[in-house]
């Protein structure tokens, strides 16, 4: 009895283990899809830098020329130019140091402490690195992105590494739905489009239902939304999506680890995360958070 | 000369109009910018075509850069202004169809401003 404790103790290790790993090498997956994104996210700023950066040195040249010839309006002139490209240089600094920390950020294990976070900025974040991820690999991808962000929103108490998988997830899974081979209605003016909306939703009376996820004391929540004009998900596969390991991608392109996951971490998150699809017109995601 | 510079990043304005300050200066271009491909068409509606030169990012939210040269091409041919295409995305694929829709010209981000006041120059 003992020892077949042991034993099923062993193995328990043994499987939990294994989901660590198999968790970790999702995470890397998706930090593969970003790295390309993020490459090109860098190079934007990174070009203002150098391009400031050589237009001021040039400037300077020019300023000590007029303080050689006296010209003091001339010298302001020129003085407020520098001033004003320094303060692009510092700020596309910034913006490439955000990026890096952000893919730091994304590929550490989440020590899963909440802090208040930009939901709107984590959004777009991920968006813009997905899709610059995939337009890096595949030339050939397009998509008209649409983006609603609700200003109301402000800081909202999160795991911003986890939410931001789950945005990442489902915006992968939204690319992938609009690129699929052939439009779904199969007509020459299909645009792929994927959109991400947030909104706070205030409830007057409380009223949300019994069975609402969020925190007793919260009236209020928030959601964020991502829909695709694919091809929406039948309902043989509709009730599956969320089990580990359930994929229709081919080998290689899919773990099916993708919506469980992010299922669970909405879930840690006292949110829900729902589906709303129509075959042939495509799928909305929505996460619903404690505002 | 007038250029019409489309791009989603706004600072490219500044930049820009540093780059070519002595250039503004002396009057010999005359910049307008567009940070969307719906906005550069509006601008060409509104200026009854204005630019004689239009260097228009590719990689754009909403009308890519392609879309616009595509309008362009087949909207003003009395005669239609010359179009240069830049991209981050060096491709082949980029490059060709930028080429069957008519652009004059492709370039790679990063600009090399050096190279493109040269061509600039054989335009003028
Ligand atoms: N936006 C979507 N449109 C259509 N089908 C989807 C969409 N998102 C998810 N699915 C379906 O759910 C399955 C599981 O998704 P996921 O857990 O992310 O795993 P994976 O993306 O690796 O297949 C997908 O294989 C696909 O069949
Ligand atoms: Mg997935």
């Amino acid at each position: 009895m003992l020892r077949k404790n042991k034993e099923i103790e062993s193995t328990l290790n043994k499987l939990q283990s294994t989901q660590a790993q198999l968790i970790q090498s999702e995470k890397m997956a998706s930090l593969g899809e970003l790295t390309a994104g993020i490459a090109h996210e860098i190079q934007n700023p990174l070009n203002f830098i150098n391009n400031f950066a050589e237009v001021n040195a040039e400037l300077i040249d020019e300023l000590n020329e007029s303080i050689e010839k006296n010209d003091l309006s001339e010298v302001k002139s020129i003085s407020g130019n520098i001033k004003d490209n320094e303060s692009k240089i510092i700020f596309h600094g910034k913006r490439a140091d955000a990026i890096v920390k952000g893919m730091l950020q994304h590929s550490r294990s989440s020590n899963g402490q909440k802090e208040p976070t930009d939901i709107n900025a984590l959004a777009d974040e991920y968006l813009r690195l997905a899709y610059h991820g995939l337009r890096a690999k595949d030339k050939t991808f397009n998509a008209t992105l649409k983006t609603e962000y609700d200003p109301a929103i402000g800081l909202i108490n999160i795991v911003p590494q986890d939410i931001g998988r789950v945005i990442l997830n489902l915006i992968t899974n939204a690319f992938y739905a609009v690129s699929t081979p052939k439009s779904p209605k199969g007509d020459l003016t299909y645009t792929p489009t994927v959109s991400i909306k947030t909104n706070l939703i205030k409830s007057p009376s409380g009223d949300l239902g019994a069975k609402r996820s969020i925190g007793d004391s919260g009236i209020e929540k928030i959601e964020i939304s991502v829909s695709d004009n694919g091809p929406g998900i039948p309902k043989s596969v509709l009730d599956k999506i969320f089990q580990p390991f359930f994929t229709t991608k081919p080998t290689g392109q899919g773990t099916g680890l993708g919506l469980s996951l992010s299922y669970d971490i909405v879930k840690a998150h006292g949110g829900e995360l729902r589906v709303e699809t129509k075959e042939g017109d495509g799928t909305e995601f929505i996460i619903s958070l404690p505002a | 000369m007038n250029i019409l510079v489309v791009d989603d990043e706004r600072d490219v304005q500044i930049l820009f109009e540093q780059r070519f300050r002595k250039e503004i200066k002396n009057n010999e271009i005359e910049f307008a910018f567009a940070f969307s491909g719906e906005e550069a068409l509006q601008y060409l509606n509104d200026n009854n075509h204005g630019a004689v030169l239009i260097l228009s990012d590719i990689n754009m939210p909403g009308m890519s850069g392609l879309e616009l040269l595509r309008h362009i091409k087949e909207k003003y041919n009395a005669p239609p202004p010359l179009v240069m295409m830049i991209t981050a995305y060096g491709d082949a694929e980029n490059y060709n169809t930028a080429m069957r829709l008519g652009a004059d010209d492709f370039l790679t981000k990063p600009v090399e401003f050096n190279v493109l006041k040269e061509k600039l120059k054989a335009i003028q």
